[in-house]
């Protein structure tokens, strides 16, 4: 347990050291996307009755910086680990697989929620914003973000070089985390793209977080928590089983 | 800090490795004992580093298998890794972090970090001359001193056997002096050093036994003075009272070198006689004034063995 410990004291103090670039930055972008935003659709009629748009945004900001913080944390610091070669230092250790995969997820986990308070704390000077059910909030934060964690986990085990890596945020976590409606509600869409959108995971994620907030959302918040989990779950398993397999780790 | 003692130090048992055509491991066994200091040798890609990344579950086996202490590194994993310390070859370290950090971390991954542990890493920093370092980030370390890091890291949770691959590469003298009074200290205290290097004079001084690998199989193993005396050759030097211009011809072929009035051959052991030599050149009218014979180092016998002048013997 100790062992465990100290990996994921060492992969928060890995993200807390450079806080600037991992914590603030990315509050800075989601403040930015909600100026620009705020700005561009301004007197827009309510997406959710009683909300405005600008409140509107501020879950699904908040659940998009804890997809691709909670990403980018556990990808970055193994892909650094494997290129500059320290990963040696965890892999020579007598840590389980689990404990490496859990240490790893957990930092993301903790860097997610970092980011998502401090985009809260920024947003809610300018704009009232009620939690309704915050046992809904807390579970699609961890999940959300555990998930993506563990995500980060199998791209930056594959990933062999920093370009394979950012071809893999590029390409898939960037685009399903914009196309997941944190700009506007599923039903504002065509019925081909409601149903294309609905086999996107990182939807039931971000419409069930802003669930937690105004209550209601676009899908069942049950249906969605069974979702997040059953993705959380399957992308663990997978991870879980690179990590355990030492696959482009200890070969 | 004394070093309790089990069976066998590593226990290697017909280990296969294959990277897609290349068969890096063809059947090693080998035993190391405790307490000993052995030295792994071998050119490159002869398999050294496949053998120890298995050792240190870098690397899985394709058959056999391989222990440190009695633990299998597989099925023990964990025991096996509390009981071996590696120092990689390459110089690679977390620029996220100080010297002391780096230690912490370290020994926090093997469940150690109480005060006990933290005086043994201040220890380790006095014994590595980085104590003053202790705070400065990894990054602006030397070379030399980033290579001290890594030993103290392979040391911090106290292993029985320690590995050192190729500790020396592109260390300059002095510390390469300081380092290995470490080893011996670490050595005379009860650890099984296992140690690789391109520098054999090292080796001959430093190791008790040695295997010699070859296209990833063990091609000699034994103490180095049996190792020493598998030769094929050894030096006579001999001195004559004028300097000679002709060697009788049943000489000429084993004649190495001739300068002035000093005469060097090469003879073959077990068919070259001294006497024999020193006899035909008085028949040849030298009058030989000195002899001196010098046995061939550690590193002729090595490159006879690589090259595959000396047959290799089941071990």
């Amino acid at each position: 347990m100790k062992g465990f410990n100290t990996l994921f004291y060492k992969e928060l103090l890995r993200f807390y050291k450079v806080a600037f670039q991992t914590i603030f930055a990315p509050v800075v972008t989601a403040l930015l996307y909600l100026l620009v935003f705020a700005s561009t659709f301004k007197g827009r009629p309510d997406i959710v009755p009683g909300v405005s748009y600008v409140a509107f945004l501020i879950p699904g900001l908040m659940m998009m910086s804890m997809i691709q913080n909670a990403f980018a944390n556990s990808s970055s610091s193994l892909i650094q680990s494997k290129i500059t070669g320290n990963l040696i230092f965890i892999l020579l250790s007598p840590l389980s697989a689990l404990e490496f995969f859990l240490a790893f997820v957990g930092a993301s986990v903790v860097r997610a929620l970092c980011v998502a308070v401090g985009v809260y704390g920024a947003a809610i000077i300018f704009v009232p914003l009620p939690i309704l059910h915050p046992v809904f909030l807390l579970l699609f934060g961890l999940l959300g973000s555990a998930g993506l964690g563990a995500l980060g986990v199998i791209a930056g085990v594959w990933a062999e070089r920093f370009d394979q890596l950012a071809g893999f945020q590029n390409f898939v976590v960037v685009p399903l985390s914009f196309l997941s409606g944190v700009f506007y509600s599923l039903r504002d869409l065509p019925p081909f793209w409601q149903t294309v959108s609905r086999l996107n995971p990182l939807l039931y994620m971000i419409d069930g977080f802003r669930y937690g907030f105004f209550g209601t959302s676009d899908v069942s918040p049950v249906l969605s928590l069974a979702f997040v989990a059953t993705f959380c779950v399957a992308v663990s398993v997978l991870a879980m089983a690179l990590v355990g397999r030492g696959y482009r780790l200890r070969n | 800090m004394t070093v309790v003692r089990s069976a066998s130090a590593i226990e290697v048992a017909g280990l296969h490795k294959r990277f897609g055509e290349v068969h890096a491991l063809r059947g090693i066994d080998l035993e190391v004992r405790p307490g000993e200091f052995f030295g792994l040798l071998g050119p490159n890609g002869a398999g050294k580093s496949t053998l120890i990344n298995i050792l240190a579950g870098l690397t899985r086996p394709d058959e056999g298998r391989a222990a440190i202490c009695g633990h299998d590194v597989i099925a023990d994993y964990r025991k096996a890794r509390r009981a071996l310390g590696v120092v990689p070859q390459e110089v690679v370290f977390d620029p996220f972090f100080s010297v002391r950090e780096v230690l912490a971390i370290q020994a926090g991954y093997f469940g150690l970090g109480g005060r006990d542990n933290k005086a043994w890493r201040e220890e380790l920093l006095r014994a590595l001359m980085l104590t003053d370092k202790g705070d400065a980030n990894m990054r602006a370390l030397s070379g030399g001193m980033k290579r001290r890091v890594l030993i103290a890291q392979a040391l911090v949770h106290r292993p029985q056997v320690v590995i050192l691959d190729e500790p020396t590469a592109g260390v300059d003298v002095e510390l390469r002096a300081s380092l290995w009074v470490f080893v011996r200290r670490l050595h005379e205290e009860g650890h099984t050093i296992i140690l690789t290097t391109h520098y054999l004079e090292e080796a001959e001084a430093l190791c008790e036994r040695i295997a010699i690998m070859r296209d990833g199989r063990i091609a000699a193993l034994d103490s180095k003075e049996a190792l020493l005396s598998r030769a094929i050759s050894k030096t006579l030097r001999v001195t004559t009272a004028e300097p000679a211009t002709a060697v009788p011809s049943r000489l000429e072929s084993k004649l190495r070198k001739r300068t002035g009035n000093i005469l060097e051959f090469a003879l073959q052991q077990g068919t070259d006689s001294i006497p024999e030599v020193l006899e035909s050149l008085r028949m040849a009218g030298h009058v030989v004034t000195d002899i001196a014979t010098e046995q061939a180092s550690l590193e002729e016998v090595f490159l006879e063995l690589t090259r595959g002048r000396i047959s290799v013997e089941p071990q």
